[in-house]
């Protein structure tokens, strides 16, 4: 078994990172967790947050993740996101915009799906802001 | 026979024409390079997310109370077709391929007695159909590949087919749209979005399965009901989202020969003209002269 743990993001539009890495943390839906080598198969949803790259004892990368889900398996970990941004090429001002057009599509949703897209939105939104206030 | 006059007119006017297209193919030369990039860069993500629906849907016992966009309404009565094609025309046969396959799919389901809804992804589909089978029309979205294609326009338009779906305006959702299979040809692919269609195992296959054992089993959090409700969407959105990548590929593909046809077919006319051009007009100096010259020998 080796003691890195080959990492994937990947977003619709491309691949972003594909790295080895000694371990991730990926915000799952019911919490954080940690992916070390050898992780048990696990199927998670993802919220929007941050996830972490470790290596050699220290953070190496921080990307946003606009929601998603993650595949693990002893040999990988795989995220799947609909959208993701190293933490360092977001800014302050995008994240407000962001936060208020969410409100207003918020304020707009009729259906149920819509409130649904609108909540999601908001909350990709506010994961944003936090990220970008912690580390920015 | 055109007067000299008139057969310049023609050849400078066959000559802006020349340039227009072989510019328009240039275009979409361009354009087409740029989509099939696209279309490389989302395939990875296509593809995890179709591995993980495989081992989710293969953990499932049964289809018994599973979400509708996994295992539709349980009927076959209301089919709804979600029709690809381009916003402009001048691409060859591709638009009228796309119509050719619509039309004969809704005759077919009516002659079955289903009922056909129409929603169209883009505006040439929709212009050709929305006269002869205006009754069925739901809906449409126009001006998707202005610049490129985003995968917001896919989640845009999958959140609205998820609406219908939950509203049970439809059993079954059927995409129509032209794949890429190269440069010079692309095929009418109907594909089946809702209910999700489950590869058949063959018996073979089962049979290899058990005999290599039980399966990794995946822990699933928060719980399996709420992985699927929630992949199920973002498939959809996916499967949207490459139907429009593949589509707006294969117009710029065909709409490249096309011009590429058309750029030949005015050079060749262009070579015609001037040949008549150059017979006429030396045909009326020769004319001159001989007028010339009888002239002078009359007196």
């Amino acid at each position: 078994m080796a003691d890195k743990v080959p990492f994937e993001l990947v977003t619709p539009t491309r691949l972003l990172v594909s790295e080895l890495v000694d371990m991730v943390v990926v915000p799952g839906g019911d919490g954080d967790f940690g992916v070390l080598p050898g992780h048990s198969p696990l199927l998670s949803t993802v919220r929007a947050g941050t996830v972490d790259l470790h290596d050699g004892g220290k953070i190496t990368a921080r990307f946003f993740v606009a929601g998603g889900f993650a595949e693990v398996t002893p040999e990988r970990c795989t995220l799947l996101a609909e959208e993701a941004a190293p933490v360092a090429e977001l800014t302050r001002a995008d994240a407000d915009q962001r936060l208020a057009a969410a409100r207003k599509l918020g304020e707009a949703a009729k259906s149920d799906g819509e409130k649904q897209d609108a909540a999601a939105a908001l909350a990709a939104a506010e994961a944003m802001l936090a990220a970008v206030q912690a580390h920015g | 026979m055109a007067s000299l006059k008139d057969l310049r007119v023609r050849i400078a006017s066959v000559k802006s024409t020349r340039k227009i297209t072989s510019a328009m193919k240039m275009v979409a030369a361009a354009k087409l390079r740029r989509a099939q990039e696209a279309a490389e860069a989302g395939r990875p993500y296509a593809e995890r997310m179709e591995r993980m629906l495989t081992a989710l849907t293969a953990s499932l016992p049964t289809f018994q109370g599973a979400p509708v966009l996994l295992a539709g309404t349980g009927k076959d009565d209301t089919h709804l077709l979600v029709v690809v094609s381009a916003d402009r025309g001048l691409c060859g046969g591709f638009n009228s391929n796309i119509v050719r396959e619509t039309r004969r799919r809704i005759l077919a389901l009516r002659q079955q007695g289903k009922t056909v809804k129409l929603f169209f992804l883009g505006r040439k589909a929709r212009d050709a159909l929305r006269r002869q089978f205006s009754d069925a029309v739901v809906g449409g979205v126009e001006n998707l590949t202005r610049n490129g294609v985003s995968f917001d326009a896919g989640r845009e338009i999958a959140g609205k087919l998820r609406d219908m779906a939950h509203a049970g305006e439809f059993d079954v959702c059927t995409v129509i749209y032209n794949r890429f299979k190269s440069v010079i040809s692309q095929e009418v692919t109907g594909q089946q979005l809702i209910p999700f269609p489950v590869p058949q195992k063959t018996e073979a296959q089962v049979a290899a399965e058990i005999a290599a054992g039980p399966k990794a089993t995946y822990i699933m959090e928060p719980s399996e009901e709420e992985i699927i409700e929630a992949l199920l969407p973002r498939n959809l959105s996916v499967q949207v989202f490459r139907a429009l990548l593949e589509s707006y590929a294969s117009e710029q593909g065909a709409r490249m020969s096309a011009m590429d046809n058309a750029t030949r077919n005015a050079g060749d006319m262009l070579g015609k003209l001037t040949l008549v051009y150059n017979r006429t007009r030396q045909a009326m100096i020769t004319k001159e002269l001989i007028e010339i010259i009888s002239g002078a020998e009359a007196i």
